[in-house]
């Protein structure tokens, strides 16, 4: 079977059975994209596939032979990060590390998706797609951090998509003394 | 070699004098640019080509005998290299430095209870045929419902040693006001995102293991007893471990399972426990009922309090989740009960998660003040305030830094907490019914015996050498901060080298340990090398001054290039807890801010705000040891809402076992998250001052939550997780 990951050919003879994640993990040593849960319930094996983020875990890599594959590998070396790299490390958007390639390949791939104005669950106006904080958690919820760096994993992400310049970014209010409007109903 | 025990509160002097101003900045980790570019490699990853993949095969049943086991069909299928099934060395559950499991055992403590593995070339081979191993059992009835297990009130197993101060009944019945309610909470997943992965290979009779495993230095020694080889012959890797939770404390059988087979065929063998698997062959937490009885007077001075549990364990295990530990320095009252309880179950082996006893200790007794202030109609802060201790409660010891007081006055001003808190069910935003809590955090602070080498190279760089892991905890990081601002280097002239039992034996990651032990180890191998300059630039070691890479004494600046005059400068520390860790009473303190909104008519919650000031000591890196905070915090608001994994009691089987079904925070369940640090150096804990962080930020924080859903809703929660079944029968009319 023929592959085109990050530019790259591959040449692989594997069993049918083998994943998208497996193939990439185990026959070609591109073992940056992580293997959580290989049930598509944690994201950490995200990668972009034909620009959309998928589970690797889910998909068989025979069916992806025509296929434009991007992981971690191709976004950004350590010498030059991708901007969304370089983002999670000055914003400590991770600790472990395992969800971090699937975090980092889903947010690129989410932001494309805000671009293209696809809604979301939280999405308000269907006409009028734009990126808040509350956006970013929802848009992110498939990728999950069991250290919980959420709150940081937000932060690098509003900065990318605030130099990407291309959406409204709305950050949440985060000082504690900005309460939400209340309303006392009664003494 | 510097070696000292924690005798004195002292500072080593190169601490004392360093003015590089690394230790405590809130730098980026050293290690951050592999992990965002997957080239940090973790267990199951860069392994030679001729690996072998192991699968392991399962108990059917939870109770009963193996009969038999039969293979032929998993041994005839193409591609499988060998089937194990009779070594006597194979483990029944996980091991660790104090107890063993049953080993060739063909008793069933549990489901999933590893009975076989197939090794084969391929993980798709191995998974097909481990499906085909048949194991006959001769099957017993189970004890899998917690509910109805027998309980022994005063077990032999357990770390935490029962408290009995005073006649409790007597005053609960001389007392103005009493409390007694019970909680309950469930069992919990550790659920560290990489799933236990392990690489063996022998070469002769030396064996190496790179493993996802927290303690290396005490795994080698587990593996070799369950071997039966000198520790000597064995070599534990670990340079990136994926999350542990305390889930990666011990060692699992597959790991032994995987050095038998490697042995056995010649080759390197791997294997990585599947999702669904990690719930039978990983240890949980366990679920608890915890009775908390206090007796005060009408101004809420307590004069008696009880922490009351019972928790759960199998056969084969020694772990008990120690409830009360929290509890026991918590708050004032002459009269004191602390005890756990102990249900013997046909069960997955329980063992520490996360704070063990802390995490869900305080829930219940953080709860339980949350009500009694109610009942009192006194803030619950002023009644937190008015039973603060002079001194430890049960023990009389002094306090080497507590600042819980602080904690609270900043957090409630940072919050916002007012005068006077809305009654319950009063505040509303539309159909969502807004209410604040709080709740205090203790986690008890350990330092353990750890050894390092700090090496001055002849280039001016430092190099670290311990064995300790970093599990997401910071500790490349804050290795290199120590040495480089005792040492006068930036922490970008520091190699840190650690996940590698040939490196000097440290304390691991574990119990909140870690960082404040190897830290200090770090720091006395310092105290070396400072000797050695010092003899170098003909002064004493209290005149030099070391700072961007150059040492100053006597009016004579030297590049520490130079002072190596082309050979490394070697330095060996060693510390152990000493006379303080007797004298004084250490614990890392905080206090949790929360606010939530509860939708009227579904019931479903949403925590808006979370907020928390805490003492730890000395703050190693402000950056890292935040980010630890908030992910504690999101364990608490997780348990409070989500965690509950659920034990099927007809087969003994979790009903969800992966991140499917067993629900852990994700990204929208999580607020924008503030956290401060009140900072006090305790020198009294360890030469670097730092107490415990990993597990402080889950104490109290699941408790604050449910305490805020009561103040939304007036439903009080004992039984978390609150899910919306358990908030809408009680909420108020729309």
């Amino acid at each position: 079977m023929r592959f085109t990951i990050n530019q790259k050919t591959y040449e692989a003879d594997v069993d049918v059975r083998t994943s998208l994640l497996d193939l990439c993990r185990e026959h070609l040593g591109l073992t940056g994209s992580k293997k959580g849960c290989d049930h598509g319930q944690c994201g950490a094996c995200t990668m972009l596939v034909n620009g959309r983020r998928i589970n690797s875990c889910l998909s068989l890599a025979v069916m992806h032979q025509d296929d434009e594959i991007v992981t971690i590998e191709g976004l950004g070396t350590v010498e030059d990060l991708h901007p969304m790299q370089a983002a999670f490390v000055s914003h400590d958007g991770y600790q472990c590390g395992y969800c971090t390639p699937g975090q980092i390949c889903s947010a690129v791939g989410m932001l494309d998706e805000v671009k293209k104005g696809w809604p979301s669950h939280v999405t308000g106006d269907l006409n009028e797609v734009s990126l808040n904080d509350a956006e970013i958690s929802e848009r992110m919820s498939g990728n999950i951090c069991r250290c919980a760096a959420y709150p940081n994993i937000v932060d690098a992400i509003r900065e990318v998509a605030g130099q990407l310049g291309d959406q409204a970014i709305k950050p949440a209010p985060r000082t504690a003394n900005e309460q939400p409007a209340q309303e006392k109903v009664s003494a | 070699m510097t070696e000292q025990a924690i005798d004195t509160a002292e500072r080593p002097g190169g601490l004392k004098r360093a003015v590089q101003g690394q230790l405590g900045a809130p730098l980026p980790r050293i290690e951050g640019p592999l992990k965002v570019t997957g080239t940090a490699n973790y267990a199951f990853e860069d392994a030679p080509a001729n690996v072998a993949y192991l699968v392991v095969v399962g108990a059917p049943v939870g109770a009963g005998t193996i009969i038999a086991i039969d293979a032929t069909a998993a041994e005839g299928v193409p591609g499988v290299l060998t089937v194990i099934h009779d070594d006597p060395r194979m483990m029944a559950g996980e091991g660790n430095s104090r107890a063993m499991p049953s080993q060739g055992s063909r008793q069933i403590f549990h489901v999933g209870q590893p009975v076989a593995a197939i090794v084969a070339d391929s993980l798709a081979v191995a998974r097909e045929a481990a499906a085909l191993v048949r194991v006959d059992v001769d099957a017993r009835a189970g004890r899998y419902d917690f509910a109805d297990a027998p309980v022994d009130e005063t077990p032999a197993i357990g770390f935490l040693p029962s408290v009995t101060k005073g006649d409790l009944d007597l005053a609960m019945r001389d007392a103005a006001v009493t409390f007694d309610a019970t909680y309950s909470t469930p069992a919990h997943f550790p659920a560290a995102l990489e799933p236990h992965a392990t690489l063996a290979w022998w070469d002769g009779d030396e064996l190496t293991v790179r493993t996802s495993n927290q303690v290396i230095g005490a795994a080698r020694g587990t593996i070799a007893t369950a071997l039966g080889i000198d520790a000597a012959k064995v070599r534990v890797l670990a340079p990136f471990v994926g999350g542990g939770f305390g889930g990666k404390t011990g060692v699992g059988a597959e790991v032994v399972l995987a050095a038998i087979a490697a042995q056995r065929l010649g080759r390197p063998v791997k294997v990585a426990l599947p999702r669904r698997d990690t719930a039978y062959l990983v240890h949980h937490r366990s679920e608890t009922r915890q009775r908390i009885r206090i007796a005060c007077d009408h101004d809420g001075h307590i004069s008696a309090i009880a922490h009351e549990g019972v928790a759960y364990q199998n056969d084969d295990s020694g772990f008990l989740e120690p409830i009360p530990f929290g509890s026991i320095p918590l708050y004032s009252g002459d009269t004191r009960v602390f005890r756990t309880a102990l249900a013997r179950v046909d069960l997955p082996p329980t063992g520490a998660v996360r704070a063990p006893g802390e995490a869900i200790g305080t829930f219940a007794i953080e709860c339980a003040m949350d009500e009694l202030a109610e009942q009192l109609g006194i803030d619950t802060i002023e009644l937190r305030r008015r039973n603060e201790p002079a001194c430890d409660p049960t023990s009389s010891k002094p306090f080497s830094t507590r600042r819980l007081l602080d904690c609270y006055a900043e957090g409630a001003r940072r919050f916002g907490w007012p005068d006077r808190v809305p009654d319950p069910g009063t505040t509303r935003d539309g159909e969502w019914l807004i209410g604040i809590g709080m709740a205090a955090a203790l986690r008890g602070n350990f330092t353990v015996e750890a050894a390092a080498n700090v090496r001055l190279e002849p280039s001016g760089r430092v190099t670290v050498e311990t064995d300790m892991t970093d599990i997401g905890t910071g500790t490349y990081t804050i290795l290199a901060q120590t040495a480089g601002e005792v040492l006068g280097v930036t922490a970008d002239q520091v190699d840190v080298r650690i996940g590698d039992t040939n490196y000097p034996k440290s304390a691991g990651s574990g119990g909140s340990f870690g960082a404040g032990s190897a830290c200090a180890a770090v720091l006395l191998a310092c105290e070396d090398v400072l000797a050695e300059l010092a003899l170098r630039m003909n002064a004493a070691p209290e005149e030099l001054v070391l700072r961007d890479g150059c040492v100053t004494a006597g009016g004579r600046e030297v590049p520490l290039a130079e002072l190596a005059r082309g050979e490394p400068i070697e330095g060996r520390g060693k510390s152990s807890p000493g006379q303080q860790a007797k004298r004084t009473s250490q614990a890392s303190h905080g206090a949790h801010f929360c606010e939530v909104a509860v939708n009227g008519v579904t019931g479903e919650v949403r925590v808006r705000r979370m907020l928390g000031v805490f003492d730890v000591g000395r703050v190693l890196n402000q950056k890292t040891a935040a980010n630890q905070i908030i992910g504690g915090m999101v364990w608490g608001i997780s348990y409070a809402l989500g965690e509950a994994a659920v034990v099927d009691t007809r087969n003994g089987r979790f009903v969800n076992p992966d991140f499917g079904e067993y629900h852990v925070a994700v990204n929208a369940d999580v607020p924008q998250i503030d956290v401060h640090f009140i900072e006090e150096i305790d020198d009294a804990a360890n030469q670097v001052g730092a107490k415990g962080v990993g597990e402080l930020g889950i104490s109290g924080a699941g408790a604050a939550v449910i305490n805020a859903i009561h103040n939304a809703t007036g439903v009080r929660v004992r039984d978390v997780p609150a899910t919306l079944d358990t908030l809408l029968a009680g909420l108020p009319p729309v």
